[in-house]
């Protein structure tokens, strides 16, 4: 497998699929949060609202949210495959999606102040390459909003004020904080992900590549499934609800990753994802052709 | 569900409290960063009877041009509101708004603004782009559109059925003190601090 052609139309389809829908296990969990809160209450009307807003943008192929994110895209490939042109192509997709408005232009010039009007830029979209031995590429990506990136947040333990040492109840204490911090303002209900150990830079992209995993599954390391479990439950109880008006539907799901660390190094690391949760998933055979993943 | 129809008065403005749910109908305007710092500058007089007793929509919309040269909002969520915090209360009593809508929430020196000025704050869903844009049936006129461009413009717009929730009212009340409060009696409680 070496030369599968373009895949410009293909990767202007995924982008299109992740900005214009929602994932159907994201779309339960959002109709189970609202199911669970107060009968014609804030918490249900925001949901009700989101909702509404989900299935609008899906009949209309329009964008979910008008942010519509950073691309930021996970591409295996077998031995022979050129990961330059898979770049290349994929940042012309975005250009193409921008111009056919399942993208807004999303990039800003830092250092002039000026939108690239491409949709692209330095350090957009985002692309890890990693080989495997399987004879096809899979592309997994997510658009992930700014609104939610800003509260995002590093801890780095032992944390003295939340009496968080270095283990798991620690890990619970800085994630817990991390919720509490964002209240609304990443436009909850979210999804976190979260990498435990690794180092400033490996860590905050284990924290991005939890999101792609479903809403309901099961963590293989039982400790972390446990984890998971329990500062879900836990972060429902705050109160934060919906876009912070109050409620019972703060996070949608917990998702924890780990990576090895330096000695003297121990950070918690949370990636808070939107209601927005958008992503898709494309497999490409030799032939280039491409089949879509849920 | 009450409705609110703009423009409005103080008094009407006044009965609305922390937590009510309410759909705006009728005319008002959006402003982001750019239309805040220059409605500050100096007293744009063109703009003022499109702000005096209606209310400010912190978005940057995606807009289209129709074939017969009117436009069309096309994704209207709100944007995060706390950057126009040094402006907000200032803008609200030069120009006579009745309130900001946005997401988020502001801090206190614009809750101050509300109470002295008797305006309100109306919190719309983060996200709800396509929702939002829909209950926007009519753009009148734009302020600013060469200078600033699409979404930092003054856009003069027709609501209808716009869904808002007040989480800051003209009585110092606000929904995000009240839940980070209780949030923050929950968290303590949880990690036994
Ligand atoms: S945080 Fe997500 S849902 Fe909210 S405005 Fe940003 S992209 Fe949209």
């Amino acid at each position: 497998m070496t030369d599968v052609g373009s895949q410009v139309e293909t990767f202007v389809e995924l982008i299109r699929r992740a900005s214009t829908d929602l994932p159907a296990d994201v779309n339960r969990a959002l109709e189970k949060g609202r199911a669970g809160e107060t009968k014609d209450g804030l918490a249900e009307r925001a949901l009700g609202t989101i909702l509404e807003n989900v299935e609008l943008a899906r009949s209309t192929s329009a964008p979910i949210c008008q942010d519509t994110g950073t691309p930021v895209v996970w591409i295996h490939h077998p031995v022979g495959v050129s990961t330059r042109k898979l770049a290349a192509d994929f940042t012309t997709a975005v250009e193409e999606a921008t111009k056919r408005t399942y993208l807004r232009p999303n990039a800003v010039d830092t250092l002039t102040g000026r939108n690239t009007g491409t949709g692209h830029g330095r350090g957009i979209p985002f692309l890890h390459f990693e080989e495997w031995d399987e004879p096809r590429i899979e592309v997994r990506m997510i658009l992930k909003g700014g609104g939610s990136e800003n509260v995002g947040a590093q801890y780095k333990l032992p944390d003295g004020k939340l009496r968080a040492g270095r283990d798991l109840e620690g890990v619970r204490r800085a994630v817990l904080d991390a919720v509490f911090q964002a209240q609304g303002k990443g436009c909850a209900p979210g999804v976190l992900g979260v990498c435990i150990g690794g180092d400033r830079v490996s860590a905050y992209e284990m924290s991005k590549r939890q999101i792609l995993r479903p809403i309901v599954d099961t963590n293989p390391i039982p400790e972390l499934a446990e984890l998971e479990e329990r500062i879900l439950r836990e972060a429902n109880m705050l109160g934060v609800g919906p876009m912070g008006f109050g409620g019972r539907t703060t996070l949608l799901a917990v998702k924890i990753g780990v990576l090895d660390r330096l000695p003297a190094c121990y950070f918690v690391t949370v990636t808070y994802m939107c209601w927005a949760d958008r992503k898709a998933a494309v497999s490409i055979d030799a032939k280039g052709e491409a089949t879509w993943l849920s | 569900m009450a409705e609110l129809k703009l423009p409005v008065g103080e008094e009407e403005i006044r009965r609305l409290k922390v937590g009510d749910f309410v759909e705006l109908t009728g005319r008002m305007i959006t402003g982001r960063d750019a239309a805040h710092k220059w409605l500050m500058e100096d007293v744009r007089q063109d703009v003022m009877p499109f702000m005096k007793d209606t209310l400010i929509y912190h978005c940057g919309p995606v807009v289209a041009k129709r074939d017969d040269g009117s436009w069309d909002f096309v994704a209207a969520g709100p944007t995060t509101s706390i950057r126009e915090e040094p402006y907000q209360a200032d803008v609200i009593g030069r120009y006579g708004l009745r309130g900001v809508i946005g997401k988020g929430g502001m801090g206190a020196k614009t809750l101050a603004g509300l109470k002295e000025h008797g305006a309100v704050y109306l919190h719309a869903i983060g996200g709800a782009a396509q929702v939002l844009a829909r209950a926007i049936p009519k753009v009148e006129r734009v302020f600013m559109l060469d200078e600033f461009g699409v979404p930092e413009a003054l856009w003069v717009i027709h609501v209808e059925r716009f869904p808002v929730v007040v989480s800051m009212d003209s009585h110092g009340g606000s929904l995000h003190d009240e839940v980070e409060a209780g949030s923050m009696a929950k968290l303590k409680e949880l990690l036994g601090l």
